[in-house]
């Protein structure tokens, strides 16, 4: 009988191997159907109006000059005058024309009145914002942070930060809705393809069994995608209206002004240490803005948590549009201060910042070993040892070297996930489950799981995903992924086979618990020689397939992770401009499933650090209330020439592999805005405080020290 | 964008026929990267628009006594790789080469990197060319101007002169061949760039009637040594934070004349002062030369409020590009 | 067969009155041609390379070009793209860009609308053999070229060697920048077919991805120049 555990290490087949991923070559060829693709007969084009006023009262809207303009097949009020928008690009009107052009027109064509109200936009401290637009967060204090830092021989106060950001996800958000009699299909680009089709339902007042959600493919959410965004059922209506099904795609414009934006971070730190290293003191008081609505309170310090510390947070209420969960949220931004705040406070001792943090290891927690082992690692693929030099100019000439670290931590674990594996008597298996791949990897781990409980290779496993029709399964979102449907797969798989065995029992003259599955074959475990192909096994099955369900299992999958990056920048201290050199980064995510695919999100995560510590800001305009860069020109993301060398080291074998799987989505995301900034501050001698570091802060930074590095 | 009528012509006389009196009337379209883009965020919207491409006259580059003449529909990525002019004006080409992105290259055309319009982010999202709200109160000293003028932003202009190839042309003395219902003129390319007072002007003087048709470096423009240095973030897609295109004629290793132009400093490419060429005018190029030169040609600078960093930033390109002409 | 441009034509309206459509004053919809009778009449139909109209058009690529100086629009026109070596016959307003045209008209939509303005790169195509954007280029201007879409780099089911590099590199992972990034790989090798390292870096920067797929994407262009070389 086969047992849903994950083998050991010597009889895995697929596990832990480097897979390409099975929707690559209709993704890389062009052919995959995103949302966005997705053309129905009949198809009308939406467009929404959106407010040019960040705040501001509706006083009135009139779409009758709209509503007669050429194409035009319908038009929807989408909020409601009286109110208030909060945020330049709140949508107020939706409409359906027959070509995009003509839609675009009728947008233009509908009058709003505003009585416009005052705002705050800026990314400005509680005091500058003042008591309206400031919302006490969370203060604690742990043992006794002021005694500490009185004792303390060493003191590094400064003020770090890190800028608002947007997803810019390169598939706007959006959805197609069409609709037969009362049934509705949506094909959205979304992050949570079962979790929507029950927001359509409500927001629509139709029975749930009547919606069907569709995610095949989409192009990026990192977080912004889980619900059905008030453009949802807006397109589902035009389209009922209509009687013709609707596309409506956010215009570049509005996806980065209001589809989701990762909140800012400053704080005031004071840290205390002793002369060897020795952390005792953190005080922190920190804020930052994720538009109207407030947000969370940050987890600071950040992984290295001194035992005597205070902090106290406050949130700005501004008018910048809704944050949303930006991959790991919070984390990245707390890393940036708590990383910075270490790295300053081991320059004052003075100490190599990997001293200091292999001296104060064990503030860490109980996963500190995983972190030392995986800070020597980083450091030996840098060459850490040979390359770091203190603070400052190091070269003659412009152009200065300097070498930074972080570290981060994430849960993962395992969203709720239902699976259904079919072994049909043609031996074809299939699986399906309500999830979605954003780019992850996992239609490919789906089938690698399978694959391997079968005994069968990777393209032998039909993945039906991405529908709201197959059984339900969670929100990517939180790392989750991977633990909820890796570990409903494999219990569906091994139900299914199971019960495979159990018809082919006879046949090999064995009961089924002696079977096992291997290398395209069915046989007896104890005599492998008993054994017959596949197919043959499946042919038993006479003319009725088997169909086993699995749920998501927590004794597969486990939860907490850590790891250490490293990086290595230039910087020419005559123009700012801060180049990457090389990036490293060790990771542990328990249980491994695709090494290519888990390699590839830890790459992408770098970049998009790289992105984050350099180039990218949600920049607003306190006199407009807008946004001054909507647009993918100054909102910049890193290209193939801006991001350097990287080397990834995932944690892998006894010790990690036992815990089963975890989830790898955040994580590594969260640690290079402050490795960068830590390898700046090592390269040029002082600390550029906020990021993205800008070749304008670079050169302040300097100003603001004369001693350092400039030639 | 707003619905318009296209037509392209096939000659000079059939595309000088069909432009319009004013800009809303009739747009030149050659490359399209530009004025598409703006079409799009409804800053501008012209009723016609003449695809200039099908011209011949406006295309090649062609060079004889007289000197060199650049076809203005000459895609960035023909002049970038043209063997003649790597050798001759290897700093003309190298900024045709830095413009970082393939499809640029290859859509874009010379008259359209000299005639694209400003990237200031209030141009660009609604707010009028000088950057005003509905009141009339300009937009740029109070706002973020980390990308504008250092130079000549006394207002009411305040962007940046965007083109990647002027400074080089300027510095190497280039005329353009404009052509309009009035006949041909030539223009000297450092006369053709202005900082609008009005809403109504355009940055540079090329009537709605008129149309570039060439670049013509004069003979001998050869003899000088050009290099250009261009300060940017990104490597990949992006702007220039600031740049200096040098144009150096030597005698044996002293310099004899200099000509600095700065670019994404003020709202015309700056030719800067005599005072900055004379830094290096006169003696051998060095290091030291080179930064007086430097300090000299942003000594004028005024930044706004936050831009400041583009001063040093200018003064750097300056240094360094009269460092890279001296070694080419 | 598989063709892919055998589709439903999105946007075909169903049956029925429609007030706007026929309203005395033609709405804007100029010169007589409703979308929908373009839809219904020139659905476009393609096959072995020759074009069949039918209904309202009638015309051949030859007539589809406007005289040179002749002005078109703004309503629709008809317009004639080569696209994949095939030519598609459609009605369309000038100020419709390429990138549109393919997407919302033909249904050919491995180039991506993302940025829409000449800088992202997801939308780049071919316009003989070379790489554009064709966010910022007009269906009716495009007439003047040979069209080359990620489709048409290989027939489907197969994949072109710039394309099976990526997969092998695993150069993608939401996969939306990649058509663009495979298109632009493909012209970038053509001009560059022995590429070192760092023209591979500083030769791509007109593409942008946001999930960071740019070190399997250097890999790939740089084995997909060894394997298109080993196959001349």
């Amino acid at each position: 009988m086969a047992d849903y555990k994950w083998p050991p290490a010597e009889k895995r087949s697929l596990i832990g191997k480097s897979f390409t991923r099975v929707d690559g070559p209709v993704k890389s060829s062009g052919r995959a159907k995103y949302s966005y693709d997705i053309n129905r007969p009949g198809m009308l084009y939406g467009k929404m109006v959106f407010s040019p006023y960040a705040h501001a009262n509706v006083k009135s809207i009139d779409t009758k000059a709209a509503e007669k303009m050429p194409g035009v097949r319908a038009v929807l009020v989408m909020f409601e005058p009286g109110k208030e928008v909060l945020w330049a690009g709140q949508e107020i009107v939706a409409l359906a024309a027959e070509t995009e052009e003509q839609a675009r027109d009728a947008a233009r064509a509908v009058k709003v009145e505003y009585e416009v109200l005052p705002h705050l936009v800026s990314d400005v401290a509680p005091d500058k914002a003042g008591a309206e637009h400031s919302k006490a967060g969370s203060e604690s204090k742990d043992g006794d942070p002021d005694g500490a830092m009185k004792s303390a021989e060493v003191t590094s106060e400064g003020t770090y930060g890190a800028s608002v950001i947007t997803h810019c996800c390169l598939e706007a958000h959006g959805q197609v809705a069409e609709w037969e009699g009362e049934k509705l299909t949506v094909w959205a680009s979304s992050q949570n393809v079962t979790g929507i089709a029950g927001e359509f339902s409500k927001a629509l007042n139709v029975p749930a069994a009547n919606v069907e959600t569709i995610t095949q493919y989409m192009g990026g959410g990192f977080g912004s995608k889980f619900g059905a965004d008030p453009w949802g059922p807006a397109c589902a209506k035009l389209a009922k209206q209509a009687g013709r099904p609707v596309k409506m795609m956010l215009e570049r414009d509005q996806e980065l002004m209001e589809a989701g934006a990762r909140p800012s971070i400053h704080a005031r730190v004071k840290l205390g240490a002793k002369k060897d290293g020795t952390l005792v003191a953190w005080d922190s008081e920190s804020w930052g803005t994720s538009g109207p609505q407030g947000g969370g309170n940050p987890p600071l310090p950040y992984v290295l948590r001194a035992a005597n510390r205070r902090t106290k947070h406050t949130a700005v209420l501004t008018n910048i549009g809704p944050g949303r969960a930006w991959r790991a949220p919070n984390h990245p931004q707390c890393a940036v201060i708590t990383m910075c705040a270490l790295d300053d406070l081991a320059a004052a001792i003075p100490m190599d910042p990997l001293d200091f943090f292999i001296k104060n290891i064990e503030l860490t927690g109980e996963r500190s070993k995983v972190y030392h082992e995986e800070l020597l690692g980083a450091a030996e693929m840098i060459e850490w040892k040979k390359k770091w030099h203190p603070r400052g100019a190091h070269n003659k000439g412009p152009i200065q070297r300097g070498l930074g670290l972080s570290i981060h931590t994430w849960g993962g674990g395992g969203h709720q996930s239902n699976c259904n594996c079919t072994i049909h008597p043609d031996g074809s298996v299939e699986v399906s489950l309500g999830s979605q791949d954003l780019g992850t990897g996992t239609r490919t781990i789906i089938a690698l799981v399978a694959g391997e409980t079968f005994g069968l290779p990777i393209p032998a496993i039909t993945v039906n995903i991405g529908d709201s029709h197959y059984p339900p399964s969670g929100a990517s979102g939180g790392s989750t992924t991977v633990g909820g449907v890796g570990s409903s797969t494999r219990r569906a798989a091994t139900n299914a086979l199971n019960e495979l065995f159990a018809k082919v029992a006879p046949a090999l003259n064995a009961k089924p618990e002696e079977l096992e599955a291997v290398g395209g074959k069915v046989r007896v475990a104890a005599d492998p020689s008993r054994a017959i192909s596949w197919k043959e096994a499946c042919a038993k099955l006479g003319a009725t397939p088997i169909t086993a369900a699995g749920q998501r299992s927590m004794d597969l999958i486990s939860s907490g992770v850590g790891g250490a990056q490293m990086a290595e920048v230039s910087v020419d201290t005559e123009t700012g401009v801060v180049r990457i050199e090389e990036i490293v980064a060790v990771q542990d995510c328990g249980l491994v499933l695709n090494l290519t695919t888990a390699q590839s999100q830890v790459f992408g995560a770098l970049i998009m650090g790289v992105t984050y510590a350099l180039f990218e800001e949600k920049l607003m305009d306190e006199q407009t209330g807008r946004c001054l860069n909507p647009d993918m020109e100054f909102y910049k993301l890193a290209g193939l020439a801006d991001i350097g060398k990287f080397q990834v080291h995932m944690m892998t074998g006894p010790g990690y592999d036992e815990r089963g799987l975890i989830g790898l989505g955040e994580p590594p995301v969260v640690s290079p805005g402050a490795a960068i900034s830590n390898a700046v501050a090592n390269a040029i001698g002082v600390r550029v405080p906020t990021i993205p570091i800008t070749p304008a802060k670079v050169l302040a930074a300097l100003e603001s020290a004369p001693r350092a590095g400039r030639a | 964008m707003e619905s318009f009528a296209y037509a392209r012509p096939a000659t000079r006389a059939e595309a000088i026929g069909l432009l319009g009196g004013t800009y809303e009337e009739a747009a030149i379209l050659a490359g399209g990267t530009d004025l598409l883009s703006l079409m799009k965020n409804y800053v501008v919207a012209p009723k016609r628009l003449v695809d200039i491409k099908g011209v011949k006259e406006f295309g090649g580059i062609t060079s004889d006594a007289s000197g060199v003449r650049i076809g203005a529909i000459v895609p960035l990525q023909e002049l970038a790789g043209n063997a003649e002019l790597q050798k001759s004006f290897p700093g003309l080409t190298a900024a045709a080469a830095a413009v970082p992105s393939m499809q640029i290259r290859n859509m874009g055309t010379v008259g359209g990197d000299l005639l694209q319009r400003p990237r200031c982010w209030y141009f660009r999202n609604g707010f009028g060319l000088l950057a005003r709200d509905a009141k009339g109160k300009p937009l740029v000293p109070g706002g973020d101007n980390r990308y504008h003028a250092i130079l000549e932003n006394g207002g009411p202009a305040y962007f940046v002169n965007p083109s990647g190839l002027a400074p080089v042309l300027i510095a190497l003395g280039a005329e353009l061949e404009i052509v309009g219902g009035k006949g041909a003129h030539k223009v000297a390319l450092e006369k053709f760039y202005r900082a609008p007072a009005t809403e109504n002007e355009r940055e540079y003087h090329l009537a709605p009637d008129e149309i570039l048709a060439a670049i013509l470096l004069p003979k001998g423009a050869g003899e000088w040594k050009t290099a250009i240095y261009e300060v940017r973030e990104k490597q990949a897609l992006d702007w220039p934070l600031a740049a200096a295109a040098v144009a150096l004629r030597l005698e044996g290793a002293t310099v004899r004349e200099a000509r600095i132009v700065l670019a994404h400093v003020a709202p015309t490419p700056w030719m800067a002062s005599k005072a900055a060429a004379r830094e290096v005018e006169g003696h051998p190029l060095s290091p030291e030369s080179a930064a007086k030169a430097g300090a000299a040609a942003v000594e004028p600078a005024h930044p706004l409020s936050g831009n400041k960093y583009k001063v040093q930033l200018a003064r750097v390109a300056v240094k360094r590009a009269i460092l890279a002409a001296g070694r080419t | 067969m598989n063709d892919e441009h055998r589709h439903n034509p999105p946007g075909s309206p169903p049956d029925g009155q429609d007030p706007h459509e026929t309203s005395p004053a033609g709405e804007g919809e100029a010169k007589g041609f409703s979308r929908r009778a373009f839809l219904k009449g020139a659905g476009v139909t393609v096959s072995a390379g020759v074009m069949v109209t039918e209904g309202l058009l009638g015309t051949g690529a030859a007539s589809a070009q406007p005289a040179p100086g002749a002005i078109a629009g703004p309503g629709p026109v008809p317009i004639t793209l080569k696209i994949n070596g095939k030519p598609h016959s459609l009605q369309l307003e000038p100020r419709v860009t390429l990138l549109d045209a393919l997407r919302d008209h033909l249904d050919i939509t491995g180039a991506k609308k993302v940025c829409d303005r000449a800088t992202c790169g997801a939308c780049t195509v071919l316009l003989d053999g070379k790489a554009a954007y064709s966010c910022t280029v007009l269906a009716i201007e495009a007439q003047n070229y040979e069209i080359t879409t990620i489709e048409g780099l290989a027939a489907e089911g197969e994949l072109s060697p710039v394309s099976a590099a990526f997969v092998e590199h695993d150069a993608q992972q939401c996969g939306f920048c990649t058509p663009g990034f495979v298109v632009a790989v493909t012209a970038f090798l053509k001009q560059n077919p022995n590429p070192s390292y760092e023209q591979v870096t500083a030769g791509l920067g007109g593409n942008l991805c946001r999930c960071g797929t740019y070190m399997g994407v250097r890999e790939a262009a740089l084995d997909a120049a060894k394997r298109m070389a080993g196959r001349a």
